[in-house]
């Protein structure tokens, strides 16, 4: 643009680094001089949000690569140690697995933004390419790394995908091998997507680098989308948008803090929570929100090949935007008939999304094939035919001139609904073939929710004398019995109760491997030595129970879902558990028991193997049906206790991360507050310009 | 007119400087838990709890090694004549004076606990070896004495000695 100060050095040292390597002053041309048109509204911090969501992931990613393991047999309970064991670990866990879903939201809006004001068109056509590409690394990146925790939500999404490239005709099987590195996913297949998933997000940096270079030679596009032409038409990036994107970008912490601390799992399947099994395919596969309408479209299309062309073709079609819609005018504020079709798009896009979570049968089916068909008829027959018959509103003579008339945005109301959006496609839809659970009151929920120690260790003991006998807790270690937010016993009593247990030992001289009594540092042994013993045994494998709370859960439906994300409501799974433990009853007359199992209300298709293991009166003590604290042994009193047990052994470090998170929510709060207050008094600073 | 505007400075400035102390603050705190989580993590600090080891099987002369918190622990039998030997020193003439009293533990000099890591640059030395038939390390020619004390070759200190105590005349708690 004309006549921005260049960087000028002031000390000898910065004279001679200029002279060699011009960082500095490209860092002052680029990010501190640069002219931004100054009529740009909070849609467009989305890009500094995607480059600081870019640096938070591989950041977390790093760290959390120091304490992972890609191996089939390690991965799963890699990723429970990192957040047991390594210190913060629970922390850095979230922040990536959440983070990943802010990166899409973050980016998804920034696309919508482009989309609304034309921020594609000449002269930014390489600018929204180099976006798609963007997007494609981010999906690859995003799907690889899913995989990595090897629970079955990550393996089945991994045969999913790697099989559509044997849709591929004559080298499709093939390459599908060759991407595997054997006949199956497998160890091969995690291997090289943890090696993979680590090197492209810094392809994406440089992506990233030409992204910003290639709008820095074109400058910024504007919501009126008329170009600068004046001085008063511009302000510096450093400190009008730095300052006020500073701010929206702590606003959009606080969004991330709230999913990072109260409801980390929500945007998340608790079936991820169990250990992937090769012979088990989840009844409902879905993958995560932000690929919901790209797989709602591949479901849609009858044919194998189709589909998958389909799917690349939703993606690859955006690229040609910018020579679909040829209307001179670039921003829907003057594109009234545009801004309608535009709507209908996102509409068609949230609809796609909401489909995609649903079972692909009956009138899902159909509605998905509509939207797909109308997806691609945005593209390719309304964009062209309102380039050429729209009638625009007028454009105004200047920017400066339109900032003098505007004033705020319904913009809030957009984000909103865009945050429904997201909200409505996570709810995890389990199969609803049993009664809802009811639901429970819970010490732990809540924003302040704490485990009642007294019930974390009636409930162990529930769990030593009913479950043990065949659900092993073999993530668990008998020191964690000490740590603080638990049961509360001391490290002696933690100690006595190891003690009570035989683990293989060192080898002895001889090279046997006899028994020894546990240590603290021990974890709860298997009560079988693998599935074949366990199934010889109970014609069933029972899981273990470790982290059983979070990996069952049940359809909130509308609008629950909704009011979950704001009541925080984490408890799906401990619900549905006390129902299963309490809702034995005799079958309906119209069905029998398969042989071996027994009628339940609430387990999904109602018989499971699994005889009713609580009865009144099952714990005594000193001979009465009490607990040692006198607390009546019901049903239902142990059905609830070995629950919140079973949270604290899922949630270890449940009541460090609400504390955690409330301190970091009240800084967020008063940091924005600063922040904001700091905006305004910058740009009061322009006056009438 | 001078007055009212160094009011306003003043104002606008505390609120600049209220807002970059915060966000220093919040910058720091976020690091925190990236620096912390390299620290050892509680399995593995539970993995370095204490351990005891049976000396009962250990014969006169012999060395054995066992681990703990992933270091390679001498437990040393000494013979009368190794340990005569690590008393009678001129303390002067040791590179890293220490009297073998100090070395080991009161009425149980016959056995004597060392971390076996070359204060050099951490190999592991062998045992009844050099010229004093105490330890010597192979990677650069430190030599020890009986009672672990470094003669000569480049190392500094003296084999170091793990926290222990004897919980019985045969069985130490190393840890």
């Amino acid at each position: 643009m004309s006549g921005h100060p260049t960087y000028q050095p002031q000390n000898a040292f910065m004279k001679w680094m200029e002279a060699r390597l011009p960082i500095a002053g490209l860092v002052h041309s680029s990010f501190i001089a640069y002219p931004v048109p100054r009529n740009l509204n909070y849609w467009w911090t989305f890009g500094g949000i995607l480059a600081f969501m870019l640096a938070a992931q591989i950041v977390t990613g790093v760290v959390l690569a120091m304490h992972y393991t890609p191996h089939v047999d390690l991965a799963f309970n890699s990723v429970e140690h990192i957040m047991r064991d390594v210190n913060f670990g629970w922390l850095l866990r979230y922040l990536h697995a959440n983070g990943a879903s802010m990166f899409f939201l973050a980016g998804y809006i920034h696309m919508f933004r482009g989309m609304y004001y034309g921020s594609y068109k000449e002269p930014r056509e390489v600018l929204w390419i180099l976006g798609v590409i963007l997007l494609l690394l981010m999906i690859m990146t995003g799907f690889m790394g899913y995989v990595l925790p090897w629970g079955q939500m990550s393996y089945w999404a991994a045969v999913v995908i790697t099989n559509l490239f044997s849709a591929i005709p004559i080298v499709g099987e093939s390459i599908t091998q060759w991407l595997w590195g054997g006949f199956a996913v497998g160890n091969p297949t995690l291997n090289r997507f943890y090696a993979l998933h680590y090197l492209l997000p810094f392809v994406i940096a440089g992506v990233v680098v030409l992204h910003i270079w290639a709008l820095h030679v074109v400058g910024q596009n504007n919501p009126d989308g008329i170009e600068p032409r004046q001085d008063s038409d511009t302000v510096a990036f450093t400190p009008y948008a730095t300052i006020k994107d500073g701010f929206f970008m702590s606003v959009f912490m606080i969004l991330f803090a709230w999913f990072v601390f109260y409801v980390p799992n929500y945007l998340g399947h608790p079936d991820n929570y169990i250990p992937a099994n090769p012979a088990v395919t989840p009844t409902h596969i879905v993958p995560e929100w932000y690929y919901l309408p790209f797989y709602a479209i591949l479901r849609a299309v009858p044919n194998k090949l189709g589909g998958v062309a389909l799917l690349g073709s939703a993606i690859v079609i955006l690229a040609f935007l910018p020579w679909l819609d040829r209307s001179k005018v670039r921003s829907a504020r003057y594109r009234p008939r545009y801004r309608f079709f535009f709507w209908l798009f996102f509409i068609t896009c949230v609809g796609l999304g909401w489909l995609g979570s649903k079972p692909a049968e009956g009138v899902y089916v159909y509605a998905a094939r509509a939207l797909t068909i109308y997806y691609f008829a945005h593209f390719l027959v309304i964009l062209p035919l309102l380039g050429r018959y729209e009638k625009p509103l007028p454009l105004p003579g200047s920017i400066t001139e339109s900032v003098l008339k505007r004033s705020g945005a319904a913009a809030v109301i957009v984000f909103a609904v865009m945050l429904a959006g997201l909200v409505g496609l996570s709810s995890p839809g389990v199969a609803a073939e049993a009664d809802t659970p009811t639901k429970q009151k819970w010490s732990f929920a809540g924003m302040f929710g704490k485990f009642d120690r007294g019930q974390l260790q009636r409930g162990f003991r529930v769990y030593r004398e009913v479950c043990q006998t065949c659900h092993g807790l073999t993530l668990v270690a008998f020191r964690n019995l000490a740590d603080p937010g638990g049961p509360g016993f001391s490290s002696a009593q933690a100690a006595a109760v190891a003690a009570e247990y035989q683990v293989p030992a060192e080898p002895d001289d001889q090279g046997e491997v006899k028994d020894r009594a546990a240590r603290l540092a021990d974890r709860f042994p298997a009560p079988f030595k693998n599935d074949n013993q366990a199934r010889a045994r109970y014609n069933a494998v029972p899981p273990d129970l470790s982290v059983i709370v979070k990996a069952r859960g049940y359809d909130r439906g509308f609008p629950y879902f909704i009011f979950d994300l704001f009541t925080q409501y984490q408890e799906q799974g401990a619900d549905y558990l006390v129902s299963l433990l309490t809702g034995y009853a005799d079958p309906p007359k119209d069905l029998t028991a398969p042989p071996g199992t027994f009628y339940n209300k609430y387990f999904p298709g109602h018989f499971l193997a699994m005889p009713p293991p609580l009865t009144d009166g099952r714990i005594t003590t000193d001979g009465k049906p009490v607990y040692d604290d006198g607390t009546p042994a019901t049903v239902d009193q142990m059905a609830r206790d070995v629950t919140a047990f079973l949270m604290w052994t899922a949630e270890p470090h449940l009541e460090a991360r609400k504390r955690i998170g409330l301190q970091v929510f009240i800084f967020l709060l008063v940091f924005s507050g600063l922040l904001y207050f700091t905006k305004k008094k910058v740009w009061k600073s322009l006056g009438a310009h | 007119m001078a007055s009212i505007s160094s009011t306003e400075h003043t104002r606008r400035d505390f609120l600049y400087i209220a807002t970059g102390a915060m966000g220093a603050v919040g910058a720091a705190a976020a690091l925190v838990p990236l620096v912390a989580q390299m620290n050892p993590d509680a399995s593995t600090i539970a993995a370095g709890a204490p351990i005891e080891v049976d000396l009962s099987p250990i014969a006169e002369g012999q060395v054995i090694k066992v681990f703990w918190r992933g270091k390679p622990i001498f437990i040393n039998h000494r013979t009368k004549k190794q340990i005569e030997e690590a008393e009678n020193v001129n303390l002067a003439s040791l590179p890293d004076p220490q009297p073998d009293s100090a070395r080991v533990k009161p009425k149980h000099a016959n056995f004597q606990v060392l971390i076996g890591i070359c204060t050099h640059l951490g190999c592991i030395p062998i045992a009844h070896q050099g010229p004093y038939d105490g330890y010597f390390c192979p990677c650069h020619g430190s030599v020890y004495d009986t009672s672990g004390r470094i003669r000569s070759g480049p190392a500094p200190l003296n084999l170091a000695l793990p926290p222990y105590e004897f919980v019985s005349d045969t069985r130490i708690r190393i840890g």
